[in-house]
């Protein structure tokens, strides 16, 4: 399940990946013409400066120094410099454009994509890989890009001009480098193919890595609390030795491209003063030509060098991508059934033969109805894992039934979007979570348009109120997700947010559970006024909070097994009297 | 970076023999130009009018060119040993920095913790090391190389013609400044760029962990605009400094050039007058052209090693962080006591400008009783707990554990082992229930594993869900609020505590369970301080603390305090009342 345990999952070596990455560049055409044409000058400017020095080398001879000629070929070569490095500069802007924005649009996509993946991926998937991915992978990813786009073009074509310019200038040695240089390109691919499996597993122990580091940061405060320091350290050292060992192998064998391609461009450079010295002295060629030939050799072979530097970085940029793409591409949530907008609700929900499963192989809800009108209270009680949060995640569309169907006033909850269902429920569960963010941002989440009076007015019903007031910046202080503020504290805070929105369904899940009594006792007036008219679906232990409902339903085993009020069931004598007597021993 | 340097000890010889290497490979690439100088002045000879190079010895120019190949041969095994030895002590470094990082977040204080946030301190180890080590790598095989050539260039052009040392050393202090100052401009751009970092992997972590209440709100638009803002304010920032950076190329490319053609000028006027040769002047103008790829290179990597010094500069201020709770040294003058847990005049508070979160409470708990602490949520309950392990600081007054200041260093074992904290938050790790419960203590046998889970009224599910070694997702995923909460109480358990301390952490149970799990703690001879907001978990403690927005409001047994206390009747009465009247 967990994608960081499986390297062999990571697909990289489908051409799809650099079709999909050159589809993000597209995005930006003016930049990749640019690009283009710029390295095609700065190439050409590059090209010639050695061809001037040359002709400025056969002017200085200890015979006489052609002075006029000279000053011309200085001029010829300042004007090559100041286009040359002005359109280089002018490239790499276009490159960086380009790597910035790609990345950019990247890291969107894949966050767009965390927005609409189904809950069960990310209840499933380790968020620490998850983060890995968006966050360590999309950099180094971006880094690849950046560089591979600087050195590419410019290196293809200065290899092609060079060749160009040599063929013209002395054909035979020129042939021959041509045909021995290509050595060091297949020397680079070999390197490249071999080195390839070292960044998967890197970039996997990386992720596994961060994984655990996530987990270890944030659970940091109940590992001290055990003295667990020790052996979190030991797991982390553990991982890290692994990290250390993949990185070594993927540093060192990618490294080896470079000398391996230098050592063939050193025989070439040996190969051309060789048969060019032969022809000088043949009286074919002049010094000031060898030596403009030499610097070929050199300007030929360095990019040569660059790219199989560039292959190496982009292999691994690629490995990156296709982490990113890989989570872009999860599975979806189920679209919308449908545009059609859940409008003035009245609390309707009904229930038809329900039947849902978090795995296939263990039942849980099965045949499950259940009719609500508007204003009931229905409270659900139960044994732990008899499905109560389940009919949560069932009724806010968090999961999708297996079988038969949810339905609000009337429609089948598939059939109208989701966010116009979720609108018309407020949640509050037992497991507070606070944004970063200052509580004003926090308490305003549903509702950004409300008047500052009036979120205070629904702190102050939730009793928040007087603790935010105490707090080091009042509403305006911002709320780590560790903070200092205790559970019971957040909980009034999550009250506070739904006292705000007012939406006309309400589902309690433990809402109050980390909240003391007295407190509770002294909400509970505007509790009960926020719940007057409304549907409300509470889960609670404290089974005090839930014997005025209108209707109680006692679940067990993701089965309904009793259905009625507080007074029916006591009645009843059978699993809710039990559990309620339970409270009392 | 001093701290950083540090790491690289153990690995002085890698780190010393990576970029010896180097320069070995370097030197055969200096000597290129001279051996070219010597084909054409000695292989070519004499050149005479009209004739061309008649003298010419094909044997010499053949040698010659074979000592090339042979260099190239020598090159190539210097560079393999040097990429060795350089990746070796990189990967080395980083995995030494990223252990003791860990390791020093791992002994921040809870108010550090609070302070910092988890987000940067989860980039810090992650991203930062890792642009941390592709910049010692980098620096380790060529920010030495290049440098060298340079110098080496110039020395040489100095021994062929010591005329063209003006040109040279001009050109080199130029072209030094200007890599400098790109490096000085970029740095804190860089180390920019990575805080913006942080706050992206803010809201990847947030849109993961808070995706129910997030998609209940129907955020997920605002979200992924607050997303696209954040990731637009680092590709803001990535831009400007990568233009920056993008200047250094061209801008040496174009001083290099420059420099050549005042080279030629010079060399001309002295070949010219007869002071030089134009075999010389190639090698002159060799050595020019490798100063300028050497540079060209440098000036890429130049980007790369500010990106490293500024991710290097973040990871340090973790290292040399002091965790902020005082220890003091002082041998502890009273001897062990029967009181284990004193509070004298304690007032404590989170921030500097927050009001006081506790103010001023005094109690004695001696060995074997049970503290009720209960109050209103936000009351202190739970920070009054947290200064027993000596989680936080106070502010005045003194905690004594086990008749010791918790300050004291002497206590700090103590307090980390004997101690068993059940926090609020029930918070389980990835592994199994076993895995998790040996946190209590490691060497717990099964048997004392399932007498704490037995207590804790754990066992009867884990035996359902398949026993000790029962999975146990990320954060607990795969139990229920109520499930982990016993776990937690029963992890504490394991560790057979001289005092145990109860968070609020029955909270998701019911009632029966909750009374079954502390009839089993009473049977233990251990201090327990139980916080709680239910009367009937504190009723039978041998002394009960009433809080009150941080102040002791009533302390007692729970006759006295019903007696006494307002705020416990209140309390107590909002259950009872309640639960009696409908029961």
């Amino acid at each position: 399940m967990k994608r960081a345990k499986d390297p062999t999952r990571v697909r990289v070596q489908k051409p799809s990946t650099l079709k999909r990455i050159l589809r993000y560049v597209m995005r930006y055409p003016f930049s990749l013409l640019g690009s283009l044409l710029l390295a095609v000058v700065t190439v050409v400017a590059t090209l010639l400066v050695p061809v001037y020095f040359g002709d400025a080398v056969d002017c200085i001879v200890e015979s006489g120094v052609k002075w006029e000629t000279l000053y011309t070929i200085f001029l010829k070569i300042g004007v090559t410099i100041g286009v040359g490095g002005i359109s280089q500069w002018l490239m790499s802007l276009c490159n960086n454009r380009i790597s910035c924005h790609v990345v950019r649009d990247i890291r969107e996509d894949a966050f767009d994509k965390l927005g609409r993946l189904p809950l069960q991926y990310i209840d499933t998937h380790s968020h620490g890989d998850t983060v890995s991915r968006i966050v360590a992978d999309a950099d180094q990813f971006s880094d690849g890009l950046l560089m591979g786009f600087t050195q590419f073009f410019t290196g293809v074509m200065t290899i092609l001009g060079t060749i160009a310019f040599m063929l013209i200038t002395n054909f035979k040695i020129g042939l021959v480098v041509v045909l021995v240089t290509p050595a060091s390109l297949f020397v680079a691919r070999f390197v490249a193919n071999h080195t390839h499996k070292f960044f998967t597993e890197q970039t996997a122990t990386r992720g596994e890595q961060t994984a655990f580091a996530e987990e270890a940061i944030w659970g940091l405060k109940t590992a001290q609390a055990f003295a667990h320091e020790d052996e979190h350290a030991q797991k982390f050292d553990e991982i890290n030795a692994r990290l250390e060992k993949a990185t070594m192998n993927a540093t060192f064998y990618s490294s080896l491209t470079n000398p391996s391609t230098r050592f063939i461009n050193n025989l070439v450079y040996a190969l051309v003063a060789l048969l060019g010295a032969f022809d000088v002295a043949g009286g074919i060629f002049t010094v000031g030509g060898l030596t403009k030939f030499l610097s070929y050799a050199n300007q030929y072979t360095k990019p040569f060098n660059e790219i199989s530097g560039v292959i190496t970085e982009l292999k691994s940029a690629f490995v990156c991508a296709s982490r990113i793409f890989e989570l872009i591409d999860e599975t979806e949530e189920v679209p919308d059934g449908g545009n059609e907008v859940l409008e003035n609700v009245e609390g309707n929900v009904r229930l038809n033969d329900v039947s849902f499963s978090y795995s296939k192989d263990r039942k849980l809800i099965e045949d499950l109805s259940l009719s609500v009108r508007p204003g009931e209270r229905v409270a659900i009680v139960g044994r732990t894992g008899s499905g109560k949060t389940t009919l949560i995640n069932l009724l806010m569309r968090f999961y999708d039934v297996d079988g038969g169907q949810v339905c609000v006033e009337g429609k089948d909850v598939r059939e109208i979007t989701r966010n116009s269902l979720r609108k018309n429920y407020g949640m509050v569960l037992q497991e507070t979570w606070l944004k970063n963010g200052t509580v004003r941002e926090n308490l305003k989440m549903g509702k950004p348009e409300a008047t500052d009076e009036e979120m205070i007015a629904a702190a102050k019903a939730a009793h928040a109120h007087g603790f935010i007031k105490r707090m080091e910046k009042g509403y305006n202080t911002v709320l780590g997700e560790g903070g200092s503020l205790s559970e019971g504290q957040k909980q009034l805070l999550c009250i506070a947010r739904i006292m705000l929105t007012q939406p006309p369904m309400l589902i309690l899940d433990e809402a109050t559970s980390s909240i003391d009594t007295r407190t509770e006792l002294k909400i509970s007036d505007a509790f009960g006024k926020l719940m007057e008219g409304r549907t409300s679906f509470v889960v609670a232990h404290r089974l005090s909070t839930i014997i005025h409902s209108d209707c109680i339903l006692v679940m067990q085993d993701g089965h309904v097994v009793e259905q009625g009020t507080h007074k029916e069931l006591l009645a009843k004598d059978g699993a809710y009297a039990e559990l309620y007597n339970g409270q009392f021993h | 970076m001093k701290k950083i340097l540090t790491y690289f000890k153990p690995y002085k010889r890698q780190s010393l023999l990576g970029p010896l290497f180097k320069l070995l490979e370097a030197t055969f690439e200096l000597l290129v130009p001279f051996v070219v100088a010597r084909i054409v002045d000695v292989g070519l000879g004499e050149f005479v009018e009209g004739k061309g190079y008649i003298y010419a010895d094909k044997g010499y120019i053949g040698w010659m060119c074979a000592l090339l190949a042979l260099f190239g041969l020598l090159g190539l095994a210097f560079s393999v040993t040097a990429q060795y030895f350089s990746a070796r002590a990189a990967t080395g470094v980083s995995a030494g920095v990223r252990s003791d990082l860990f390791k020093k977040l791992q002994s921040l204080s809870y108010k550090d913790i609070d302070r910092m946030g988890e987000a940067t301190m989860l980039t810090r180890m992650t991203s930062d090391v890792d642009k941390m080590q592709t910049g010692i790598n980098l620096f380790l095989r060529l920010l030495l190389r290049s440098p060298f050539i340079v110098f080496g260039a110039l020395v040489c052009a100095c021994i062929i013609d010591p005329a063209s040392f003006g040109v040279f050393g001009g050109a080199i202090l130029v072209l030094a400044v200007v890599v400098y100052a790109v490096m000085f401009l970029c740095m804190p751009l860089y180390k920019k760029t990575q805080a913006k970092l942080d706050k992206v992997l803010l809201s990847t972590r947030e849109n993961l962990t808070g995706a129910r209440v997030l998609r209940a709100f129907c955020k997920e638009e605002d979200e992924r605009n607050l997303f696209d803002e954040r990731n637009g304010q680092l590709t803001k920032e990535r831009k400007f400094v990568g233009g920056i950076a993008a200047i250094t190329n061209p801008l040496t490319f174009v001083l290099v050039n420059l420099a050549i053609i005042l080279l030629l000028y010079t060399c001309g006027i002295r070949v010219d007058g007869g002071t030089l040769t134009q075999g010389k002047v190639i090698a002159l103008y060799n050595l020019m052209s490798q100063i300028l790829i050497e540079l060209i290179k440098l000036a890429n990597l130049i980007v790369t090693v500010a990106k490293a010094v500024a991710s290097a500069e973040r990871i340090e201020a973790v290292l040399n962080m002091q965790p902020s709770l005082e220890i003091e040294n002082e041998t502890p003058t009273s001897a062990f006591t029967d009181d284990m847990i004193v509070f004298d005049h304690v007032s404590a508070r989170y921030n500097e400008g927050a009001e006081d979160a506790l103010s001023d409470i005094s109690f004695t708990l001696k060995k074997g009783e049970t503290l009720g602490v209960i109050g209103g949520t936000g009351s202190g309950k739970s920070t009054l707990v947290n200064l027993i392990p000596h989680f936080y600081d106070v502010r005045e007054g003194r905690v004594f554990v086990n008749g010791r200041n918790v300050k004291n260093a002497s206590v700090q074992n103590y307090l980390r082992e004997k101690i068993g904290v059940v926090p609020q938050k029930a918070q389980l790790f990835k592994g199994t229930i076993r895995e998790n419960l040996l946190w209590g203590r490691a060497d717990a046998t099964d048997e004392e594993l399932w007498a704490a889970a037995k207590i804790a009224q754990a066992d009867e599910f884990i035996r359902q869900k398949g026993g000790l070694d029962t999975p146990v997702e990320q954060g607990g995923k795969n139990f229920s609020g109520g499930q982990k909460q016993r776990l937690t109480v029963a992890r504490a358990l394991v560790r057979n505590p001289d005092i145990l301390i109860l968070d609020d952490s029955s909270s998701a149970l019911d009632y029966a369970t909750d009374a079954e799990m502390r009839r089993g703690i009473r049977e233990l001879d251990t201090t327990v301080v139980i916080v709680s907001q239910r009367a009937s978990s504190v009723r039978e403690a041998d002394k009960i603390l009433v809080l009150d927005e941080g102040e002791a409001v009533g302390m007692g047994t729970h006759e006295e305090l019903m007696q006494s206390c307002e705020v416990y009747r209140e309390i107590y009465f909002s259950q009872y009342e309640k639960e009696e009247v409908n029961a």
